[in-house]
């Protein structure tokens, strides 16, 4: 029980805050039935042809195409790696667990431009073997986007597993269930909520990733995020507003089919 | 409980990653720390002119003072909205939910390009108060530097609520009780009360916001218009611009050093059990 409501002082506060967070997102809509090529807000009359822009200009829809293409590739293989980790931190504890937690989450910590950096020293090394797996490669910047998103797995699934009766693996464990055994039948089962959403978080951080790809990627992996960048960039371009549109209908639709699957949070009160 | 048989298991399960990762991120990072000591020539003349460049100088120098001022706003924000939707009633909760997370799970363009709508010469906010005949002209209110505050206070709120939330959850309300009991104000049991018993949320989500708010580079470099850059955008311009690497290379291990001892601190604080939240 809380003795202390938020003052009315204190909701105003968070109301004023709670706009700002909402405000630049809201701010799009209108703009994105400009008829106009400026970013005004439509005056009179609304108009389609932003969207329609998405829809007939070749690079858009290579650009979309593209980034689901690399974000599913990287969303699986980011959550198999991610999981598969994580299964061996919490089932055998190995000795030095903190410190292969500590590494394996570096890319989240580091700063995303050291990050850049590092792996376009990568890619170009890896460009001297063959150009279809360094620089500017659909696999060379997937293989950025797994190094970025993997520690947001790993945090995922570990948080699943933290939440799992450690008794109902000894079980298993004590009438004879090898190691495979456990993890498919009884640990995997239990966590597959928690897989499946570090399986879609990982998707959504690939699909709008920038930072890292800027610096991997010049004329032939044109990304989504990369041309919206060049389009804002140069002289903003309305058909942002319309495929920012697209993007933020997109995450809310996700959100919300997320919220539906999840169990009721146990800390729920009153 | 460790058995010797568990050897085997758990390297085949951690291997793959930890070796993924020591292929692609952790070699890469010390062939860039190579690059910082051998281009364009051998030796540490990057570094001198990391303490010595006046042009390099003032970028980091400027990027501290950014980066100061959006955690002091960022926190004292998050501490607003956490304070409510820790302690608030259902709807205020539900609410602010939607108002932290869905901005967090939306695109770093597309909420550098809603500040860009907003704020440009005929953006909303300037036809408005045009229309309003509060303003002649348009304002100049982005390509500066109040701009790229408010796109990054804007992306790191989000980051500070957790660690807030998880001191304020930790509070015992008989303290806040004891003090009503005494007489206290709701202002007098807030200030006195509540916010030191929060204060070690409020140093980790000050550390967190700092480290994280230091790599930014695509809301400044777009809001900021090239007027303004920040030591990110600076590491992109020596790679693309001026080829330059080992200046870009020398700044990169050089905030990697800086980040490393911000979550020393933030470590030392979290083993003294000053986070709060270690339940």
């Amino acid at each position: 029980m809380r003795i202390q409501r938020p003052g009315p002082v204190a909701v105003a506060l968070a109301l004023l805050v709670g706009i700002f967070l909402l405000l630049p997102l809201l701010a799009v809509v209108p703009i994105s039935f400009t008829p106009g090529r400026l970013l005004t807000l439509p005056k009179g009359s609304l108009s389609l042809m932003h969207y329609r822009t998405l829809f007939e200009n070749p690079d858009w829809l290579s650009g979309i195409l593209l980034s689901a293409r690399i974000g599913l590739f990287t969303s699986v293989i980011s959550t198999v790696l991610a999981t598969s980790f994580a299964l061996g931190i919490w089932m055998l504890q190995p000795r030095f667990s903190q410190v292969l937690v500590g590494f394996v989450l570096l890319p989240m910590i580091v700063p995303p431009v050291v990050s850049a950096m590092t792996l376009y020293f990568l890619l170009t090394g890896m460009s001297q073997m063959s150009h279809s797996i360094g620089f500017d490669s659909v696999i060379g910047v997937t293989l950025a986007h797994v190094v970025m998103t993997v520690p947001f797995a790993v945090v995922m699934v570990l948080v699943a597993l933290a939440q799992v009766d450690r008794r109902i693996d000894l079980a298993a464990r004590g009438m004879g269930a090898s190691v495979a055994q456990r993890i498919v039948h009884v640990i995997l089962p239990t966590i597959a909520f928690g897989v499946a959403t570090a399986a879609l978080l990982v998707f959504v951080l690939s699909w709008e990733e920038i930072g890292v790809t800027l610096f991997i990627t010049s004329v032939d992996a044109i990304t989504l995020p990369r041309l919206m960048w060049m389009g804002l960039r140069d002289n903003v371009d309305p058909a942002i507003a319309a495929i920012s549109v697209v993007l933020i209908v997109v995450t809310l639709v996700i959100l919300l089919a997320r919220m539906a699957f999840q169990r009721r949070p146990e800390f729920e009160e009153e | 409980m460790r058995s010797s048989s568990a050897l085997w298991p758990t390297l085949a399960l951690t291997a793959p990653l930890v070796l993924f990762l020591a292929f692609a991120y952790a070699v890469p990072f010390l062939g860039v720390a190579l690059w910082s000591v051998t281009l364009p020539e051998p030796g540490l003349g990057q570094y001198e002119r990391l303490v010595g460049d006046p042009l390099v100088q003032s970028v980091f120098l400027r990027t501290f003072r950014i980066c100061l001022i959006v955690t002091v706003i960022a926190v004292a924000c998050a501490y607003a909205v956490t304070y409510v939707w820790v302690r608030g009633s259902r709807l205020q909760r539900r609410l602010i939910e939607i108002c932290i997370f869905v901005p967090f799970w939306i695109s770093l363009l597309t909420r550098a390009f809603g500040w860009l709508v907003l704020l440009s010469t005929r953006g909303i906010v300037n036809s408005s108060l045009q229309v309003l005949g509060l303003t002649d002209g348009p304002l100049a209110l982005v390509r500066n530097e109040p701009s790229v505050i408010a796109g990054m206070v804007h992306v790191l709120i989000p980051f500070a609520v957790l660690p807030l939330a998880s001191a304020m959850r930790t509070v015992d309300e008989r303290m806040l009780l004891a003090a009503r009991g005494m007489g206290a104000s709701r202002l007098r049991i807030f200030w006195s009360v509540f916010l030191p018993l929060t204060l070690p949320g409020v140093i980790g989500a000050t550390l967190i916001v700092f480290v994280f708010s230091l790599g930014f580079f695509v809301t400044p470099a777009i809001l900021g218009g090239g007027r303004s850059i920040m030591v990110a955008e600076l590491v992109y311009l020596r790679m693309f611009q001026s080829p330059d690497w080992g200046l870009g290379a020398a700044i990169s291990v050089a905030l990697v050093v800086i980040v490393a001892a911000l979550m020393g601190l933030l470590a030392r604080f979290a083993r003294l059990g000053l986070m709060g939240g270690g339940r």
